[in-house]
């Protein structure tokens, strides 16, 4: 089953519809309900490679519905220090759980600061009331 | 501006159903409701019901309709008995394929042809452009119908309950009463199951649609009519048909009757005499990966093809697609790589369909 629509608090939104969970200089990324809805039933993700570096506002891995590709951004620049191998069996977790078990890729950031130019919750709800 | 997308007479019953609705070729239609993959399991296991009202009608009738469409249309329109149905494709003369068509013979001198929304106006045109000469009238016949596809293994029993009188057998059709008016139920589909296609007033429309979802059919957009479609290996145009290509390269050589002397004959006639350098054939990937629309074909560092449609399959749960490939390599059997997105996936060529309802077993 699909998730309920919410934006949590305590994470920072791109406006590309990706997610971060900061924990100090590493941080988690995702999809948010918007994207994963927008996409539909999600049936294929191959993971980054653990090591990759990676850029803040490029493509850093891709998720697939039946019809069609989207590219995913990274929200801030780092390292790929661990994957969510999990979803390679079950790639509809990304649907049903976009800020838990359906997370994409945990980072070692290379510029803690960059995360001033994303938005809180509040700022991404207007953006997609825009 | 973005131009005002039209809508079907159905497009408030999309909403009440919860569809996602895209523009699709000008037409504002349901893409998916729940899900594409759930759609796609109904109409193989049960019954889906889609909306298919953006598709053209272009009504040929007269003394010399018959020689009008044997000019126009590849097959062989006299062998289209009334009552009956035929699969064609419209050709440039250079043999370029216009569209492919399906024609309903409704009376001696009466035929309706059904187009592609995104050809409608230019098929129509082309008709109109030909007519010249012949006793004949062509009339756009768009506005007149809304159409709806019923498919699946219990798609006939469905429809014969709520339709309320026997169906026409597969490509046959007949003139049944539904809700005071005249409806015309065609034995056709496009993907592969059992069903037929109705052909209504718009004013009925939703009347049917409401009755055959209460009757038990699933509302089914078109995300899962293209991935039915692409199981069963039928071509979409756009897709798979272009002008750029004959029908002969399109493996659509058994619809075109060179006899016949229709516009393109020459063309396909000497397409089918020297062989495609190029043939449409399916493929599925083997392993990880799906394969979309543009993807490069590769045999090592040389590019034998392009894919012209990509999906996963639903039923067997592996990327599939259809592609132009290089003749010497059009074989069921033979390797190949795709290059999707950069990735290079392994597949390989297969025989039609992918996907065979009647079989659905088959190792593949």
């Amino acid at each position: 089953m699909a998730a309920e629509e919410s934006y949590p608090e305590d994470l920072k939104y791109h406006r590309e519809h990706d997610w971060a969970r900061i924990e100090g200089d590493t941080a988690t990324f995702g999809i948010t309900w918007y994207a994963q809805d927008s996409l539909g039933e999600v049936v294929f993700y191959e993971p980054p490679e653990v090591g990759a570096t990676i850029a803040k506002d490029e493509t850093y891995t891709e998720v697939e519905s039946v019809k069609a590709v989207s590219d995913v951004y990274a929200p801030l620049s780092g390292e790929v220090t661990e994957v969510n191998d999990a979803l390679a069996d079950s790639p509809e977790t990304i649907n049903e759980d976009p800020y838990g078990n359906g997370w994409l890729a945990k980072v070692q950031l290379s510029d803690p600061s960059e995360a001033d130019a994303l938005m809180d919750a509040a700022a991404y709800r207007e953006l997609l009331a825009g | 501006m973005t131009p005002e997308l039209r809508r079907t007479p159905l497009y408030d019953a999309h909403v009440a159903a919860g569809a996602k609705l895209v523009d699709f070729a000008g037409w504002e239609m349901p893409v998916q409701y729940e899900g594409v993959r759930q759609e796609h399991m109904a109409v193989r296991t049960g019954c889906g019901v889609f909306d298919v009202s953006h598709m053209g009608e272009v009504q040929t009738e007269g003394p010399e309709a018959l020689d009008l469409l044997q000019r126009l249309l590849s097959n062989d329109v006299s062998k289209l008995q009334v009552g009956g149905a035929q699969y064609s494709v419209l050709c440039r003369e250079d043999g370029g394929v216009l569209d492919d068509l399906f024609t309903y013979r409704l009376g001696a001198e009466r035929f309706l042809t059904v187009t592609n929304a995104s050809n409608h106006l230019r098929d129509y045109a082309w008709f109109v452009e030909h007519a010249d000469g012949y006793d004949v009238e062509v009339y756009d016949s768009i506005g007149e119908w809304a159409m709806l596809a019923v498919q699946g293994p219990e798609a006939r029993s469905i429809a014969e309950k709520v339709v309320g009188a026997e169906l026409p057998p597969r490509m046959r059709t007949a003139h049944l009463p539904f809700a005071d008016e005249e409806i015309l139920v065609c034995g056709t589909g496009y993907t592969g199951e059992a069903g037929v296609e109705v052909m209504i007033p718009p004013r009925a429309a939703s009347a049917l649609w409401d009755s055959l979802l209460e009757a038990g059919a699933t509302p089914a957009g078109l995300g899962a009519r293209d991935t039915l479609r692409l199981e069963v290996c039928f071509h979409l145009y756009g897709n798979d048909l272009m002008v750029e290509r004959d029908p002969i390269a399109a493996g659509l050589g058994w619809c075109c009757k060179e006899e016949t002397r229709f516009i393109g004959s020459e063309a396909v006639a000497a397409a089918r005499e020297s062989g495609p350098d190029e043939k449409l054939v399916p493929f599925s990937i083997i392993g990880p990966g799906i394969p979309r629309q543009d993807n490069p074909v590769l045999t090592g560092s040389e590019e034998v093809g392009m894919v012209t449609s990509g999906s996963l399959s639903p039923c067997l749960e592996k990327g599939i697609g259809m592609a132009y490939v290089r003749t010497d390599l059009a074989e069921p059997g033979i390797e190949v790589e795709i290059d999707v997105r950069g990735r290079r996936r392994a597949a390989r060529i297969e025989s039609k369909p992918l996907y065979d309802p009647d079989h659905p077993q088959k190792e593949t």
